[in-house]
């Protein structure tokens, strides 16, 4: 009879040893054995994805696309970031979009009132995920100057806030540390990739 | 069909809503919906002191907020009776001077971006820069600077204020320049503006519509001119006053030509503060409602009680009614007190130039297409926090 | 001869005869102010306006007032704006408390309408034939007059300790966000 190792097609790559090996003999570890202890211990997948998560974060960190939110005030802090002297172009940030279907992140800038309140929540519900909200401003943050009948004491208690940004209003330049704070996070964070993610943050719909 | 122009867009300047009934894509009838910015700021003085009012007033018109600050302390002054002294009534024609070009400037740059032109935008708010660091420097804050009080200023200016500001409008001009070469002769500006938001003087008139938008209808009434305040009488400027067709070309170019006669005026400002001394006296000398230096109230034992009562009351005016205006970049802005003798007002009641120049967008708008609309929004020049306040 | 507001209410006395006018005085009054009853309003603001002497083509603004204790209770205050001479005016109506109500000036100046809208949407002042009176400024639904002084400010007490006994305890300092090795682009 055949041995089955020298006709089986499918044999493996090592070769079964010829003889028994001297116990107190340490035999050599052969090209064949090293590559396949690689291969079994899965290094390989890890780093793939690794690789994805590191370049997916970094394509969303630095191409945030905001929405043109602009309540009062702020507003004119965040249009001053568009300007020549605090340029957010650096930071990929100077897209703002009309619509919220094609923005990434709202920076709420401004005093939110109890009429617009209905209106934000729906504007969130509109952009697609990833989704990121900065609270700019003391009035958005907590309610700022105004504590009175017309004004919701921080948009946070409408939609789910990444990042305060304080001040009234804050330099450009708090606007744009925000804006870097919210990349760190967004580097540190695990991308949902696919269609269907699995785990909804706490407090989106 | 109703189209409706949200409280997003990025271009209704704010939190506006337009809600528009279209016949095609000509517009039948426009109905603004405001209130999306509304702050209570009139109730919620009534539970503040005159000073503490203050910071609220910057609020409201968030891209001029001295003319704001001037107005509130006019109003209180006139209330009070009391006036401050020249060296101060001329720092605040500068600054309001100031605070004219940088809202201008604004406008400028978001009506030309509207209408496509983005290059003003950059140029602009460049300029826009400048002032704001000079607000920076004599108030600690870029834009809501609460830099005035009710007798004069918070602080006195600091050294090398009055040098940054002949910089500045030593080479405004040449800027304004600029922006007119981009725009005045430009066919696409041209065909964009001319004949378009129409406003008669008669129908201008009777909704209420003050400041450039009526001067661009051909009714020449400035309140620098007609109702002086502050000292302005003894300045001298034009008042530029359009074709009288009353379009948005007519509004720039009037608007253009304020940049110019404020640089004039805030240079003149300059020249008398420096007669009347770059340090000196920068409030009323009237304990009673304002308050007294810190070295006499370290000294003196009525200082340190007028000091006390003031801090922790707020001073007490007496009892009646006021009504101050001033020429803000947007129109006429009022502010009307009534007091009953505590520190804090009964009422304080705003008369908000871009509310009631807002009324008349309907007008402008009948008949027109939907873009003009934009371009019509563009040129009356709204800021909703005033809208709502 | 410029106009003065003591000619502006020697013409309306001469005009109006039979019309209540009182002349508002005080320390500190600083504008003129008339008071004048509700059902003469329009004709009297017509007249101010097409009197080809007095002019006021500008109703500058329009507002009301809560005077609480005080009966009547209610104000509106008119301030009218003569471009051709300079000159302004002010007119006042008083209200009862229960059905205050006043006659539009939407015919004689119509950039009374928002703010007639905005005194409705503070005080619950009602402009008899106006021709759209709802909010304006706060939400459609909106129950109560908020500027009357007795409806509250609204706020929101400030959460501290002592006023805030189920309050979560601060977690001890959270772990960073981002691990060290992550660098700002600018570096």
């Amino acid at each position: 009879m055949a041995d089955p190792r020298e006709t089986n097609p499918f044999r493996t790559l090592a070769p079964a040893p010829a003889a028994a090996p001297d116990p107190g003999l340490v035999q050599p570890r052969t090209e064949e054995e090293n590559i396949r202890e690689e291969i079994e211990k899965g290094i390989l997948f890890t780093k793939v994805e690794s690789v994805v998560h590191w370049a997916v974060n970094n394509a969303r960190a630095n191409s945030i696309w905001p929405l043109s939110f602009g309540l009062a005030c702020c507003a004119i802090e965040m249009m001053a970031i568009a300007g020549p002297r605090f340029d957010v172009s650096r930071f990929g940030a100077e897209v703002y979009r009309g619509s919220p279907r094609q923005a990434d992140l709202m920076i709420v800038a401004g005093r939110v009132s109890i009429k617009m309140a209905p209106v934000i929540r729906q504007l969130y519900e509109q952009m697609p995920d990833p989704k990121w909200v900065i609270a700019m401003g003391a009035c958005s943050s907590c309610g700022g100057v105004f504590n009175n009948y017309a004004i919701l004491q921080g948009v946070d208690k409408i939609v789910p806030v990444d990042v305060y940004i304080p001040g009234c209003p804050p330099r450009p330049e708090g606007l744009l540390y925000g804006i870097l704070k919210l990349q760190e996070k967004i580097l540190a964070s695990k991308p949902e990739l696919g269609p269907f993610p699995a785990k909804r943050r706490k407090g989106a719909a | 069909m109703t189209l409706n122009m949200g409280p997003q867009h990025p271009s209704t300047h704010g939190v506006l809503r337009v809600a528009l009934e279209l016949d095609g894509e000509t517009i039948v009838g426009a109905k603004p919906i405001i209130g999306y910015l509304h702050t209570g700021m009139e109730k919620q003085a009534e539970y503040k002191t005159y000073t503490q009012s203050i910071p609220q007033t910057d609020r409201m018109d968030y891209i001029s907020p001295m003319s704001n600050n001037l107005g509130f302390c006019l109003a209180a002054e006139k209330l009070l009776g009391i006036e401050p002294p020249a060296r101060v009534q001329a720092i605040r024609v500068l600054l309001c001077e100031l605070t004219r070009i940088s809202s201008h400037c604004v406008w400028i740059g978001t009506h030309a971006i509207d209408i496509g032109a983005l290059t003003v935008f950059w140029y602009s708010f460049r300029e826009r820069e400048k002032v704001l660091s000079i607000y920076d420097m004599v108030s600690g804050a870029r834009m809501t600077s609460s830099y005035f009080r009710v007798g004069g200023l918070s602080m006195d200016i600091p050294e090398g204020f009055l040098e940054r500001c002949e910089k500045f409008v030593d080479e405004m001009p040449a800027h304004v320049d600029e922006y007119e070469n981009m725009l005045t002769k430009n066919p696409i500006w041209m065909a964009r503006t001319k004949d378009v938001a129409l406003l008669s003087a008669k129908d201008a008139v009777a909704w209420g519509v003050t400041g450039p938008s009526l001067r661009g209808s051909g009714v020449k009434y400035d309140l620098r001119r007609n109702e002086p305040y502050s000292g302005y009488d003894s300045y001298d400027f034009e008042i530029p006053v359009g074709r009288g067709v009353g379009d948005a070309y007519d509004r720039y170019q009037v608007r253009v030509a304020e940049m110019r006669e404020s640089v004039k005026i805030a240079k003149q400002a300059i020249r008398r503060i420096r007669e009347l001394g770059e340090k000196g006296p920068y409030r009323v000398h009237d304990f009673k409602y304002v308050l007294p230096p810190k070295e006499e109230v370290k000294t003196s034992m009525e200082a340190l009680i007028h000091h006390f009562k003031i801090v922790a009351h707020g001073f007490f005016p007496p009892v009646g009614e006021a009504y101050s205006v001033v020429e803000a970049p947007k129109g006429e802005l009022g502010f009307y007190f009534i007091s009953d003798g505590t520190p804090r007002p009964w009422r304080m009641k705003v008369r908000s130039p871009s509310f009631i120049n807002l009324q008349a967008l309907p007008l402008m708008i009948q008949g027109r297409l939907i873009a003009d609309v934009i371009a019509a929004i563009g040129s009356i020049d709204i800021v909703l926090g005033e809208v709502d306040r | 001869m410029a106009l003065t507001q003591e000619r502006v209410e020697q013409r309306l006395r001469e005009r109006f005869p039979t019309v209540s006018i009182e002349r508002l005085t005080g320390p500190a009054m600083r504008d003129w102010t008339l008071v004048v009853p509700g059902d003469s309003l329009v004709e009297v603001c017509t007249f101010l306006r097409d009197d080809p002497e007095l002019e006021f083509a500008m109703l500058s603004w329009m507002g009301g007032v809560d005077c609480l204790p005080r009966v009547p209770r209610f104000e509106t205050v008119y301030n009218l704006l003569s471009l051709s001479n300079s000159l302004r005016f002010t007119l006042k109506v008083r209200l009862p408390e229960e059905n205050p109500r006043v006659p539009t000036v939407t015919g004689v100046w119509p950039t009374a309408n928002w703010h007639e809208r905005e005194t409705y949407d503070f005080y619950g002042i009602e402009f008899t034939g106006h021709p759209d009176l709802t909010r304006i400024l706060l939400p459609e639904d909106w129950i109560g007059w908020p500027l009357r002084k007795d409806s509250p400010l609204g706020y929101e007490e400030v959460a501290f300790t002592h006023n805030s006994p189920n309050r979560e305890v601060p977690r001890p300092a959270l772990k960073k966000l981002a691990p060290k090795k992550v660098k700002y682009r600018a570096q």
